[in-house]
């Protein structure tokens, strides 16, 4: 393909899209199918026939609107239209309602600030993307950006402009981008890898799923930037099984790409390769470390190793790779195409533009959110999150998953980037928050999360493998009750222990919850402890005059 | 000088940490000028005396009767001593940590081929769920590992604590 | 390739080794002592055991010395009461995890996890014993595999697929659960990979691997095949 074949096809999907007066698109996300969504798209198309509105109106798939709580949702273009919790029984009134009043019962206010305190850089087109047909990606742009980047610019020009945009990882530690892009291009090797990292594992973490399966065109023509600016000629994808609708988007959107050649050899007609196949992760939380990563995609048990050296020196088969987070992938063509000024505009000082966030737990808007970094957690949970409901009390939310930590009351008005984060004792993570409310036991949920630690551990170095079993056996004693003061030391000295010895991250991440509520609710292990009661009353106590040994 | 007062106690072991004790041979004569045994498997006192300076124990705790007693020692004694790896580790008692109690009693007392098929119930203490080191149920003073520790090792320990120092065994002793 | 040599500094001395050689080998050369487990001079390093952790100056993690090649003007520390403190740790940790009874093991006397609890001054155990129930395999003819005793060193892993080539001995199960097995879980004794070598078995730091008719305490290793086998193989280094 070459840039006349790419606008053209742009255009004619335009064309086509003119034709229509109404586009009705149907989120297809896995939270409105788990909501029936695939009913109401087929009710709808139904309808469609009925009314004799074929050639007026078309249904189509589309993308993940954020909203998930009140699913499914589906829009109207080009009246702006959006419904939610919509069901097979609406399909109708929607149809007859087109180009009139929209039906008011199922009417989603867009006005809200859920939706207008949002910014949409990784989650552009707000869900209208037809996530299977690359035709519609063209319509909208899609990869300009790429045929900018290879005939127009030099890789090191890319470099700069990512390393200038201050782009940081979106997989959690907040390394620059740019830094690591440099590396790679520096290291001296005829064979390159870039991996994207789509092993999203945390509890509470839905981001790159939705990001993988509404954008996956997105995906791959930010990692084929990313393959020409480091120099490599192959790419895998590193998605956990357990995301088939994300791995099967992502399967047909390499497929179109190279029946258009927009990979494989000389793409834009230039001497640039870049091949992707996907990699299936088994399940494994580890394998989202990239060393283990790395071992899982040569076929290996996914055992992480020590670094350095760092995979962008030694990576895949011994080879420099590149190695980055969805998220990370998704805002390389934003940033090419708008420029790096654009994208140092947007956040804080220290961290540039967006963040997606996986809203869950005690909060009205259960859903995927992007906010500018920088937004306070305050805005996050009430404004665009909608608050706590049942009329209960925000407690804490936890970032950073089961290597995060939690966030209370007293920092609502802390501004969400890696540093502050990093201050009051969590990190950013990959974007999973957790909302808690009053009837959340703090001790129950840093049990809850090394049980995750233990379960997810490899086994390979002894103080992840053992100290996660213990200081779960720990917690598990706190929360019934059995625990003495004794026990909360060695908690303690356990969790200073495996945080400075574990081999990866997995292990020097998993005391963190611990050390993270002990700091925050102290009081609450010391009730379980020395009171023998559990002040949120989640933990069943023993009653037991004397405990045994 | 007044004599100090030195109690040995028998829980769950061999009595191998025992005859190591008497293995010191003739330096136990040294030592009762500077020692009063109160209570011991190897005198015949029947009451744990009020107040003692020195309690060596062997054994781990493995029974209802083991833990009375080992809370009754601790609140008596000042420097108390695991003496010998039961003490330490539970050892080979913890051998049947892994099975349970029930597994255990089963196996040795409810074989089909026995006689008289029954779990002994009359006149011995219940056994614990599993068999503990000392440390796990009472604060130690001090550790002495080994299967048994020496005589050598024993006589270092108790001489160092008569002249009130904390014996330096590290690299001394081993487990086994 | 050149190797340039590079000048640094542990405890305080200054040493220099190649630039491709580890801060152990460095400090070994240098009759500096590092306390190991799961390396062995002739395996691949796999920094597991965390034993070989140091201090190095204006570097905020603990690095693995085994595995972590040198640097010019590096100041590495190999002993501090923290490092000694997680040391400690770590072997209690392995005592707690299994069923180490080394009054009636066949090691006993030769086990390196008994020698080294002993060098680091661990004279008891302060972490709750965990107590798993894990089976013994006896079906070899020759030897015996006792998980109880596996502290998952990987050394056999390790020799039987770097070494012998058989990969007999691999990992299964994950975290807390994990062991090593032969060929897919199946019977020592049924293994059709095993060419019955017994270089895992003589590798083996405790009595996890050992010879039948061993009685407590008979059982020394003899691990000189090693080095003699890595010379030869012209792979030394």
């Amino acid at each position: 393909m070459l840039a006349e074949d790419l606008h053209r096809m742009a255009a004619h999907e335009r064309a086509q899209q003119l034709q229509y007066d109404h586009h009705i698109i149907v989120c297809s996300g896995t939270a409105c199918r788990s909501a029936n969504s695939e009913a109401v798209r087929q009710a709808l198309e139904q309808q469609v026939q009925e009314r004799s509105q074929i050639g007026v109106c078309t249904v189509t798939n589309g993308g993940c609107r954020g909203l998930c709580a009140a699913g499914p949702m589906v829009s109207v273009e080009p009246a702006g239209l959006l419904y939610q919790g919509v069901t097979p029984a609406d399909a109708g009134a929607i149809v007859d309602s087109l180009g009139s009043a929209p039906v008011p019962h199922i009417l989603c206010d867009t006005s809200a600030a859920f939706f207008s305190k949002q910014r949409a850089l990784v989650l552009e087109f707000a869900g209208n993307l037809d996530p299977d047909r690359i035709e519609s990606y063209l319509a909208n742009g899609g990869y300009d950006t790429l045929l900018k980047a290879v005939t127009e610019m030099t890789p090191t020009q890319i470099r700069d402009e990512i390393v200038r945009s201050g782009l940081r990882g979106r997989g959690g530690a907040g390394y620059s981008t740019g830094l690591k892009w440099n590396t790679v291009a520096k290291a001296q090797s005829a064979e390159k890898y870039v991996i994207c990292n789509g092993d999203e594992g945390d509890p509470g973490a839905f981001m790159n799923r939705s990001e993988m399966e509404d954008y996956p065109f997105r995906i791959l023509e930010g990692m084929t930037i990313a393959a020409y600016a480091v120099g490599a000629q192959q790419g895998y994808i590193y998605v956990r099984a357990e995301y088939p609708l994300a791995v099967s988007r992502l399967k047909g959107a390499i497929r179109q790409s190279e029946k258009l050649g927009l990979l494989g050899n000389g793409i834009f007609g230039t001497s640039f390769n870049f091949n992707v196949d996907i990699r299936l992760g088994a399940g494994a939380f580890v394998c989202g470390e990239e060393t283990a990563l790395i071992a899982s995609v040569e076929g290996k048990r996914g055992n992480p190793r020590p670094r350095p050296p760092y995979p962008a020196e030694h990576g895949l088969w011994g080879h420099p790779t590149l190695i980055n987070n969805v998220e990370t992938f998704a805002n390389i063509v934003p940033i090419i195409r708008n420029g790096s000024e654009w994208f140092a505009g947007i956040g804080t000082a220290k961290s540039k533009g967006t963040k997606v966030f996986a809203l869950s737990g005690r909060i009205q808007n259960t859903g995927l959110v992007e906010i500018p970094m920088g937004m306070t957690l305050r805005e996050i949970i009430y404004d665009i999150g909608g608050g706590i409901p049942g009329g209960r009390h925000f407690k804490a939310v936890q970032t950073g998953g089961p290597s995060g930590g939690c966030i209370t009351a007293q920092h609502l008005d802390l501004p969400m980037d890696y540093e502050a984060l990093m201050q009051v004792g969590t990190f950013m993570g990959s974007g999973g928050m957790i909302v808690m409310d009053d009837s959340s036991c703090m001790v129950d949920v840093a049990r809850y999360f090394m049980e995750f630690c233990m379960t997810e551990s490899c086994g390979k170095c002894i103080p992840c493998r053992v100290g996660t079993a213990q200081m779960f056996d720990l917690l598990d004693k706190i929360t019934r009750g059995e625990a003495t003061l004794d026990d909360l030391a060695l908690l303690e000295e356990l969790a200073d222990m495996v945080r400075n010895t574990s081999l990866c991250g997995l292990g020097q991440g998993a005391p963190n919850p611990v050390r993270s509520t002990l700091r925050y609710f102290r009081d609450e292990y010391l009730s379980h402890i020395v009171d023998k009661v559990c002040p949120a009353g989640v933990c069943k106590m023993q009653h037991r005059e004397e405990v045994l040994p | 000088m007044t004599r100090k007062k030195l109690a040995t106690v028998w829980l769950d072991g061999c009595s191998g940490c025992h005859m190591s004790f008497l293995d010191m041979d003739e330096r136990l004569l040294a030592l009762a000028d500077s020692i009063e045994l109160v209570y011991s498997p190897l005198v015949d006192f029947k009451q744990f005396p009020e107040r003692v300076d020195l309690t060596l124990v062997e054994g781990a705790v493995s029974s209802e009767d083991d833990l009375k007693k080992i809370r009754h020692i601790r609140q008596h004694t000042r420097v108390l001593i695991s003496l010998g790896d039961c003490a330490v580790t539970a050892n080979v008692p913890s051998m049947r940590n892994p099975f349970g109690v029930k597994a255990i009693l089963d196996a040795v007392y409810q074989q089909p081929d026995l006689l008289n098929a029954q779990v002994p119930s009359e006149g011995v203490p219940s056994l614990l769920p599993v068999a503990r080191p000392v440390h796990m149920v009472v604060p130690v003073d001090v550790y002495v590992p080994g299967c048994p520790p020496s005589a050598d090792q024993i006589y270092f320990v108790v001489s160092e604590l008569l002249a009130e120092r904390q014996p330096d065994l590290r690299r001394m002793l081993r487990f086994g | 390739m050149t190797n340039r040599v590079l000048t640094l500094q542990i405890n305080g001395q200054e040493v220099s080794g190649r630039e491709d050689e580890t801060i152990l080998e460095v400090a070994r050369e240098h009759d500096i002592h590092i306390p190991t487990l799961c390396q062995l001079e002739g395996l691949s390093s796999i920094g597991a055991c965390r034993l070989c952790l140091v201090e190095v100056a204006n570097v905020p993690k603990l690095l693995t010395a085994c595995i972590t090649p040198i640097q010019e003007g590096m100041e590495v520390h190999t002993e501090s009461e923290r490092l000694n403190h997680y040391r400690r740790l770590v072997i209690e940790m392995l005592f707690s995890e299994g069923n180490h009874i080394c009054s009636v093991c066949v090691s006993n006397g030769h086990c390196e996890l008994q020698n080294m609890a002993q060098l680091l001054g661990v004279d008891h155990v302060h972490l709750p014993y965990r107590n798993p129930q894990r089976r013994v395999d006896a079906s070899h003819d020759r030897f015996i595999f006792d998980p109880n005793r596996c502290i998952l060193c990987t050394r056999c892993v390790r020799v039987c697929d770097e070494v012998e080539g058989a990969h007999t001995w691999d990992l299964k199960a994950r975290g807390i659960q994990s062991q090593v097995m032969t060929d897919l879980n199946q019977p020592w004794g049924d293994s059709t990979s095993c060419t019955s070598c017994g270089k895992c078995v003589h590798l083996c730091p405790t009595g996890a691997l050992f010879e039948k008719g061993k009685s407590v305490a008979e059982m020394s290793k003899r691990r000189e095949f090693l080095p003699y086998l890595t010379i030869m193989r012209g792979k030394h280094r």
